[in-house]
């Protein structure tokens, strides 16, 4: 059973969260400014590590509120998880 | 060339007990330097070495794989073969797939047991039967087989299916495309890689690439576990890793990587003759030769490199699988796995040139990579040979994500992706 640590509630079970992709991806703050490229890159273009990852999690059927985790796409290690607007560790 | 697979090659064979055969493919020692690299060695990969030397006279060529032959996804999948998609470009290209695949056995001279037993996609609610009724006329609009079937005909053709009123999910009808099927998804794999070598392409198993050499914004050669290879056009063909292989060469691509899981039960005499798929609960059911039952999951839901399999994906898959068809539900699952798909916005493939000169793309198929195996090859052989997409890979570039002309097969397709 994979366990997810929501910062406000625990270790729950996988089931109750749901993913919300890559973390830290900033909405550009002159959106009329932007080229296509830079806009392609903002809206589809990812990292998709194979190792850590910076990602979003919601704890859907829990407490609802959402969350950073760093994890290992290869081992599902969640090496920490921090609330929204913290820097990453 | 490997000696030609018929029966009086069996009959010889037979004759000597069986100990005379020879391996069906080389195993050489990489050369300084190819004409092309295929980095891949899976389905789509062996296909375009295999299509750059019959159609393009490349012969000079390596396959270079880090692991062996079809032992990523080209072995993980549930061998369907459909091209009953939407949107034009898609129909278009995968019934390109679909054709090649019909003549492939006779063509490599290898047996990949394609088996057109047809594919039905159930509808379960109104909105299905009609979203489901647009696709068959878009299908037909292109000229391809597909129709509607009813209830009652869906019933008599899988009588194992739950088509009760009170059904947990029930059947309103289904989209039936005959030509579908399912093929030996190895034998795919090995008879490309057969094929190919019998051209002179080296394939190359258990080197990794670690590194894509490139000067002045032009590729010239791959760093290996086994060394430096030399050549001016290399092509990335690494499924779930396509992100991973790009980013040896600074790109950055929209593609994210999930896992995607299937399971076969122990085997029981044959209940089932065509393929059953149920986009609303994400389940894909055939039975193999051998008598398993075969079944599909949706991707995970969150992205992962483990090519393992999950009790969450597992327990929601069974419990979906066994309200469709109860007869199943006291089998037993012997084996469950995963492969990683790497997975476009749009759920289409980019098979395409990239901003580094002579560095192709082939990837992004997400969960519909063997259907498309042999459409993809002949594609991206010839992108890669003329330095140009042929008409049908060219909507399928990486720059649609900067002019907006994205093909949405997100929920178009026959399953959502």
């Amino acid at each position: 059973m994979f366990l997810i640590p929501c910062p406000w509630c625990g270790e729950r079970d996988e089931e109750e969260f749901s993913y919300g992709g890559e973390a830290h991806i900033e909405r550009p703050k002159d959106p009329d400014a932007l080229s296509d490229a830079e806009w392609a890159d903002y809206l589809f273009m990812r990292k998709n590590p194979k190792g850590t990852h910076f990602e979003r999690w919601n704890h859907a059927h829990g407490c609802r509120r959402w969350f950073n985790a760093k994890r290992d796409t290869v081992t599902h290690v969640i090496e920490a998880v921090y609330k929204m607007g913290e820097e990453k560790p | 060339m490997t000696s030609r697979y018929s029966i009086f090659s069996l009959m010889r064979n037979a004759i000597g007990y069986h100990q005379g055969w020879q391996r069906a493919w080389r195993s050489p020692e990489p050369k300084p330097s190819y004409d092309a690299i295929i980095i891949g060695g899976g389905g789509h990969g062996l296909a375009t070495a295999y299509y750059l030397a019959k159609e393009h006279g490349i012969t000079n060529v390596a396959v270079i794989e880090k692991g062996w032959i079809g032992g990523g996804n080209t072995g993980r999948n549930t061998t369907i073969i459909r091209s009953n998609y939407l949107w034009d470009e898609s129909a278009r290209l995968y019934d390109k797939s679909l054709r090649l695949y019909e003549g492939l056995s006779q063509e490599i001279n290898f047996n990949v047991m394609l088996s057109q037993r047809g594919v039905l996609n159930l509808a379960h609610n109104l909105h299905d039967l009609r979203e489901i009724s647009r696709r068959v006329n878009a299908i037909r609009l292109n000229g391809f087989d597909s129709e509607m079937l009813t209830t009652e005909q869906v019933q008599a053709m899988v009588p194992i299916l739950d088509c009760s009123k009170d059904a947990r999910y029930p059947v309103l009808g289904a989209s039936l495309q005959k030509r579908g099927g399912v093929a030996r998804h190895d034998g795919v794999a090995w008879g490309y890689a057969r094929a190919a070598d019998g051209y002179g392409v080296d394939i190359i198993q258990n080197c990794e690439v670690t590194g894509i050499v490139r000067e002045g914004g032009k590729v010239t050669g791959v760093e290996t576990t086994r060394g430096l290879i030399n050549a001016p056009k290399v092509g990335i063909v690494t499924a779930g890793h396509t992100s991973h292989v790009a980013a040896m060469a600074g790109l950055r691509l929209p593609i994210e990587s999930y896992p995607l899981q299937a399971m076969v039960s122990e085997p029981i005499k044959p209940v089932l003759d065509c393929v059953v798929m149920s986009g609303a609960v994400h389940a894909y059911i055939s039975q193999s030769d051998r008598g398993e039952m075969v079944m599909g999951a949706g991707i995970d839901h969150f992205t992962s490199y483990a090519q393992r399999s999950t009790l969450a994906v597992v327990e929601q898959q069974m419990a979906a699988v066994i309200k469709l068809i109860p007869i199943l539900s006291r089998l037993r699952l012997m084996r469950q796995w995963a492969g990683i798909v790497d997975t476009c916005p749009d759920a289409s493939p980019i098979v395409s040139k990239t901003p580094v000169d002579g560095l192709y793309v082939n990837g992004g198929w997400g969960t519909g990579g063997f259907k498309g195996t042999p459409g993809s090859g002949w594609v991206f052989a010839h992108t890669m040979a003329r330095d140009e997409p042929h008409e049908l890979n060219a909507p399928f570039t990486l720059d649609r994500f900067t002019t907006g002309a994205l093909i949405d097969e997100h929920g178009a397709a026959a399953v959502a992706h």
